[in-house]
């Protein structure tokens, strides 16, 4: 059965071209994914999120389990500080990456990817005795509307009385926006400042036709999946199911500053140390007008030596651009590659990424 | 609201043509161009090459997926519109007219009458729905 969020019904009425997505009914595009990008970047989007899960971590060992199953470490989070992070299976494959928030120091918050919530659950509850803590998928109680872009702070300012100047990146609060009780963290999958917003289900009309009215005059769009995805993939943001999954590694992944090899053990710690480091993911241009797309193969004098993980024309940055694992000898910048579409090989380059990086705030 | 061409004739794959004597002109319905959103990229094939009816000859692309290009009736490819290399956009600003993709030799004109005409395609396209 395909699953809806609160949302559903909003996104109709904006004219929301939905489509099935991990499960899930969810808008694609209203106005265009390229005018829709192009708001994040300039201005401000509203995504609704909804179908993200949240998993709850609670007890005295929520710290410490929450440690052995993150590669990141926990351990070095204040109380309302949040983390990227992601959860290893024995081979060092990655089960899921998620952001890891401390509540306090017994209640630790995980978001996870939509597609994979059940399977992190089982995988926690299979990995957490010994450990004095509950586990609590806590999915269908919370909505997750995010506000990104250079103008987000301004908008979402104008609806509350937190200060939000005050919490930096990858730090959150309890509040309330627009009168509607919300857990505010600054947070993001687009490569541009912005909130996350988590509320009651039942909150999630009311918070999102808020931030949309006080935003419109602002440039203030409803986003779709695809805006979404093209914007993450601009910053060189994983997508979990294409660039990373159960056989990659975070090291293969180029995640190397997230894993914390000195902070103890942890599931998938000794595989990552003795596994051989064969294939690294790179991000490419196309040297051409076809765009590289998922899938594509990806070639060096007529040999295939890997396969585009996400590749898609980037609307800001106007150039065709992609990720793939390339063995370790060619992953470098400035190696010329070859990308198959359809009969034809086109140019590409390996490239610095994150293709796309925002400029600094200087205040 | 969409309006369709009286002079132009429509297949179920959302392209059109446009007979002239033995040639025709082909293209992608204002509803295909819709239904992909902004053209990033027009994929179309060399001049002289020869397709059946319904044969894949190309592809258009936007930003989020790639659709094939299918010849309403067989023919042989005479000419290419080369200036959609540099403004793809033009299929989705006037995809009946300078959004042409291909002209062809039209190989056998009885398969032009198995073709929509313009309400009928109206009709059709609506029933395909916007989503």
């Amino acid at each position: 059965m395909i699953r809806k969020t609160p949302l559903n019904d909003a996104h109709r009425k904006l004219g929301g071209k939905m489509v099935e997505f991990a499960g899930w009914d969810m808008p694609v595009q209203y106005e265009g994914p390229i005018p829709e990008h192009l708001a994040v970047r300039n201005y401000a989007g509203l995504f609704d999120v909804s179908h993200m899960g949240e998993i709850v971590v609670r007890g005295n060992g929520a710290l410490a389990l929450v440690d052995y199953l993150t590669i990141n470490d926990p351990k070095q989070l204040k109380d309302n500080q949040a983390q990227y992070s992601a959860m290893l299976n024995h081979e060092g494959g990655i089960v899921d990456d998620l952001l890891v928030y401390r509540m306090n120091a017994t209640e630790i918050f995980l978001v996870v990817n939509a597609g994979t919530t059940k399977k992190d659950f089982d995988w926690i509850k299979t990995n957490e005795s010994g450990f004095d803590c509950e586990v609590v998928d806590m999915s269908a109680y919370y909505a997750q509307i995010a506000i990104q872009g250079p103008v987000a702070e301004r908008i979402l300012q104008r609806l509350t009385s937190t200060p939000l100047d005050k919490i930096p990146s990858f730090w959150s609060v309890m509040g309330e926006v627009a009168g509607l009780e919300a857990f505010i963290s600054r947070s993001g999958y687009t490569g541009e400042d912005g909130f996350e917003l988590y509320c009651r289900e039942a909150d999630a009309v009311r918070l999102w036709n808020a931030l949309l009215l006080e935003g419109t005059d602002d440039g203030l769009k409803p986003c779709g999946l695809a805006a979404r995805n093209t914007l993450r993939l601009e910053a060189k943001l994983m997508l979990y199911g294409n660039d990373i999954d159960d056989t990659t590694t975070p090291l293969e992944a180029a995640l190397g500053w997230v894993v914390k090899l000195d902070k103890g053990e942890f599931i998938g710690r000794d595989a990552l140390v003795d596994r051989p480091l064969t294939r690294r993911l790179v991000g490419f241009e196309v040297l051409d007008r076809a765009p590289a797309r998922d899938g594509y193969k990806v070639v060096v004098d007529g040999e295939q030596v890997g396969t585009v993980t996400s590749g898609s024309p980037a609307p800001y940055l106007k150039k065709n651009i992609g990720l793939a694992y390339l063995p370790v000898d060619i992953a470098k910048i400035g190696t010329e590659i070859g990308i198959v579409v359809r009969e034809r090989t086109v140019p590409a380059v390996v490239v610095k990424t994150p293709f796309y990086k925002r400029q600094q705030r200087f205040d | 609201m969409a309006s369709y061409p009286d002079d132009l004739y429509y297949s179920k794959d959302h392209e059109w043509i446009r007979v002239d004597g033995d040639k025709g002109t082909v293209g992608i319905t204002h509803h295909a161009q819709d239904q992909l959103g902004d053209v990033v990229y027009v994929e179309l094939p060399s001049a002289g090459s020869t397709y059946a009816q319904g044969d894949a000859f190309g592809s258009v692309e936007s930003v989020k997926a790639v659709s094939e290009l299918y010849l309403p009736v067989a023919g042989e490819i005479v000419e290419v519109n080369a200036a959609l290399a540099d403004t793809p956009e033009t299929v989705n600003t006037d995809p009946h007219g300078d959004g042409w993709m291909v002209v062809i030799k039209i190989a056998n004109p009885d398969e032009i009458a198995g073709l929509m005409r313009s309400a009928a395609y109206e009709a059709y396209a609506k029933e395909e729905g916007g989503e």
